[in-house]
């Protein structure tokens, strides 16, 4: 991946004679190295424009997240068409799914560097600067800034980390007892599947294998979320060190962060703490001066693959292949990376691992329920007048959320974002825990104002694309949905169609491969139940055909040269 | 729970397996049937086309990849699974330009025989008409990628049994399509040749050996005397005699 950036950047594409090169530098079969380039969106088989601009698409964070259409009107200034680069290769402009970026307003990547708060005036200057050829290193600096605003802090936004304390205190106490803390701490997963950490490092660390690794999973690309850009600006140092406790009571000598490509921008800084902690002893050889504890740690960058965060996929993504899904049984623990031993965990939990080794397991339940241990950090977006970070402890109701956030006349709120659950005014006094809405961190809230139909449209849209294709139920029928609510949107749905729905999703739900698919039609399935107007506000008393006769004839004009009136139907 | 620790039950049927078979191997070697269409005994299964899916309890798993445990009691033949196993088989129909009068493969497509079996008498869905590429470079081995259904029969038959890797596949989602491990990308340019595995292995009439289309009269062709239960429990008897 590393090698393919590099050529990416180097030639702005990666033409066949780059793949094979690469072939055979690592003495792979070109079609491997091509089915690679294929599967990842941030890597292209036709050169892109020296300025490569992708704009968001989320809800919250993209071009039609306000009143205008930004993309198109950035496009219409520059006279290009998205998704194809300008002839003279200045400029290319492109949609991408959701950057994380979603408190910050409509925002893009240019070059790999995030723009945010995107407005019409904004748009012109970029416009104009691009024009001029200006190098985005001469543009204003404050455009590129992004401010985070911590807005709720719990258990672990509160405390002051000390570089180096949870190390300390881990191998003064040894293995057994670091492990016997985080296992009583009650700490579970906070990528939204909860699995409890401690028995998962008690796994891995039972799993015999040549080599053990831990993986951080900062593949952070459910819309809606971006409290993992926060911590990994703001928290590194817990994090890094929450990877080396890891390594510790597992035996590893090596871990992976895997970064999504999204926020390639964070790298530099990563990298300092990374340095900083080497020179302070607490990462490399003989770690804090003991003999036999060794560990660093490596960041890969991701290319703009939703399904690498599902663990198995992000495991075949290290190594250096397609994230498709793995088949599981064996799991990660036993069969991870390299097929070896390997803890996965989300950058959250591992931050939080790192308090409970300084702070204790006493500490951490101090807050939260039985079942859900600890705090949960949600990253609040859409239709409020605060968004940001907030720190809960589990089982903050919904309902207080709102209100913390200043977000009135709610008529929904998406919660673990498309994947997750779509819950009306009924359900806001339920609670955020494992036990009850669990999420990975994405909450949007959808005011009264706003289309419900509009939202499925683009999360459809967003699961046909992120779809890895593997297998049939998901790449076709996350395809079919997509089309389907297409159709709905479009005026032309009939009752039956609704009955379609449905029944696809259901099979989407239950047949397919990995949890991509398994929870791709869970908003529409929620809706059915909690928002049924949504669909049927828009549906045709007749039969309508699945397709628009009159576009279909497109092509017939195209060849016959008409446009008159009498090659349309109507 | 069945009394002997090494038996299943699919529908009701106790079945013995050994460890590390799956539910498929088990089902097969009994002479159950699990409708599948990327499974091949003696290739690595893959898990993607997910007609095998089966019910344990609540869970549904797809019998390929799934390993046989001691009291699994396991649904398969019923009429909502096979009702589901239509639609999937449905959407392969639809995602690619299978017309089968006009396909040499006719009679002899499990795609075809699967839809027979299952009592699918239209495609339901709206086709996608996708415009896929034909490669007919090779000089005996036509591809057409028109009629692949993803299944990566011809990608495990080449990397595991032929030893070449000619085939991957490529791209995501609806753009998920075969290639070819040659420098130009054409078959011609690869090292598969017409008795390769990978060259015969396709269910469906996306890789043809050229010059042999109409040697078999059709209705004289495998599936129009069979149904694809038979052929698929009879693939899995041959594999063992291979044994």
């Amino acid at each position: 991946m590393h090698r393919l950036y590099a050529l990416q950047q180097q030639f702005l594409h990666i033409s066949p004679e780059s793949m094979q090169q690469v072939a055979s530098e690592f003495n792979l079969p070109v079609s491997q190295v091509a089915s690679v380039v294929a599967f990842y969106s941030f890597f292209y088989t036709q050169p892109c424009g020296r300025f490569h601009i992708l704009f968001s698409n989320c809800t919250s964070c993209g071009y039609l997240a306000g009143e205008q259409n930004l993309m198109l009107m950035l496009c219409q200034q520059l006279q290009v068409t998205s998704g194809k680069t300008r002839n003279d290769g200045l400029i290319s402009i492109d949609e991408t799914s959701c950057i994380g970026m979603c408190d910050q307003g409509s925002s893009l990547l240019i070059n790999g560097l995030p723009i945010t708060r995107l407005n019409v005036d904004k748009i012109t200057q970029i416009a104009q600067r691009i024009t001029n050829e200006i190098p985005l290193t001469d543009w204003p600096a404050k455009w590129f800034e992004i401010q985070d605003t911590v807005r709720q802090r719990s258990l672990l936004l509160t405390e002051q980390f000390v570089p180096g304390s949870a190390l300390q205190k881990a191998l003064i106490q040894g293995a057994d007892e670091t492990l016997s803390a985080i296992l009583q701490s009650g700490l579970c997963g906070r990528g939204g599947a909860g699995f409890n950490t401690g028995k998962k490092w008690q796994l891995c660390r039972e799993a015999s294998g040549d080599a053990h690794y831990v993986v951080c999973n900062a593949d952070e690309g459910e819309p809606g979320t971006f409290k993992d850009r926060f911590l990994l600006r703001d928290q590194a140092d817990a994090l890094f060190e929450g990877m080396a406790l890891c390594a510790f009571v597992i035996g590893a000598k090596k871990g992976f962060v895997y970064l999504r490509g999204e926020y390639r921008y964070l790298l530099p800084h990563l990298h300092i703490v990374l340095n900083q902690r080497r020179q302070q002893g607490l990462l490399g050889q003989h770690i804090l001066g003991h003999a036999n504890f060794h560990f660093d740690i490596e960041i890969v960058v991701g290319a703009g693959a939703y399904i690498c965060g599902e663990e198995s996929a992000l495991i075949e993504s290290l190594e250096g292949k397609p994230g498709i899904p793995r088949i599981r049984p064996p799991f990660p623990v036993t069969h991870g990376y390299l097929g070896q031993p390997t803890v996965i965990n989300n950058v959250e939990t591992l931050i939080a691992a790192a308090h409970i080794a300084v702070h204790g397991s006493a500490w951490f339940k101090s807050a939260g329920t039985e079942k859900s241990t600890g705090s949960k950090i949600l990253s609040i977006s859409g239709d409020c007048q605060s968004p940001g970070i907030y720190e809960y402890p589990f089982g903050v109701n919904i309902q207080q959320v709102l209100d913390d956030c200043h977000a009135h006349n709610v008529q929904a709120v998406q919660i673990g974002g498309p994947a997750g659950n779509l819950i009306g005014a009924a359900d806001f006094n339920r609670t955020i825990s494992f036990e009850d809405i669990s999420t990975g961190g994405s909450f949007l809230i959808f005011g009264s104002q706003c289309n419900l139909l509009a939202i499925h449209r683009n999360f459809a849209h967003f699961f046909a694309h992120e779809s890895c294709g593997f297998c049939t139920p998901c790449r076709v029928g996350t395809q079919l949905l997509k089309n389907n609510l297409d159709k709905i949107a479009e005026g032309r749905g009939t009752a039956y169609d609704i009955e379609a729905l449905k029944q696809l999703s259901h099979l989407i739900q239950h047949q397919s491969h990995c949890g991509l698919g398994h929870t791709a039609a869970n908003h529409i399935l929620d809706s059915l139940q909690h928002f049924p107007q949504t669909f049927e506000a828009n549906l045709q008393q007749h039969f309508s055909a699945q397709f628009d006769l009159d576009q279909a004839l497109e092509n017939a004009r195209q060849v016959t040269h008409r446009d008159d009136a009498a090659a349309h139907l109507d | 729970m069945p009394e002997n620790p090494n038996t299943i039950t699919i529908d009701g049927q106790e079945i013995p397996f050994s460890v590390g078979q799956t539910i498929m191997d088990a089902a097969l070697a009994a002479k159950v049937y699990i409708p599948h269409l990327c499974h091949f005994p003696g290739l690595p299964p893959s898990g993607n086309c997910r007609l095998c899916v089966v019910e344990i309890g609540k869970r549904s798993v797809a019998a390929c990849i799934t390993p046989a445990a001691a009291g699994q009691e396991i649904r398969n033949n019923t009429p909502e699974l096979n009702g589901t196993r239509k639609a999937i088989t449905q959407m392969l129909f639809v995602e690619g330009n299978h017309i089968c009068p006009s396909c040499e493969k006719t009679g002899n497509c499990k795609l075809q025989a699967m839809g027979y079996y299952l009592g699918m008498l239209e495609d339901h869905f709206p086709q996608f008409y996708q415009r896929r590429e034909m490669d007919a470079s090779h000089a005996e081995i036509l591809l057409d990628r028109g009629r692949c259904i993803l299944c990566d029969l011809c990608v495990r038959a080449s990397r595991d049994v032929d030893g070449k890797n000619v085939f991957a596949i490529a791209g995501r989602g609806t753009d998920a399509h075969l290639i070819v491990n040659s420098p130009s990308g054409k078959l011609a340019d690869s090292t598969i040749t017409v008795t390769d595995l990978a060259a015969n292995i396709c269910p469906v009439g996306a890789i043809l050996i050229k010059e042999q289309g109409y040697q078999v009269p059709i209705g004289q062709r495998i599936y129009d005397q069979h149904t694809i239960r038979e052929i698929g429990l009879q693939e899995n008897i041959a594999k063992k005699n291979d044994d």
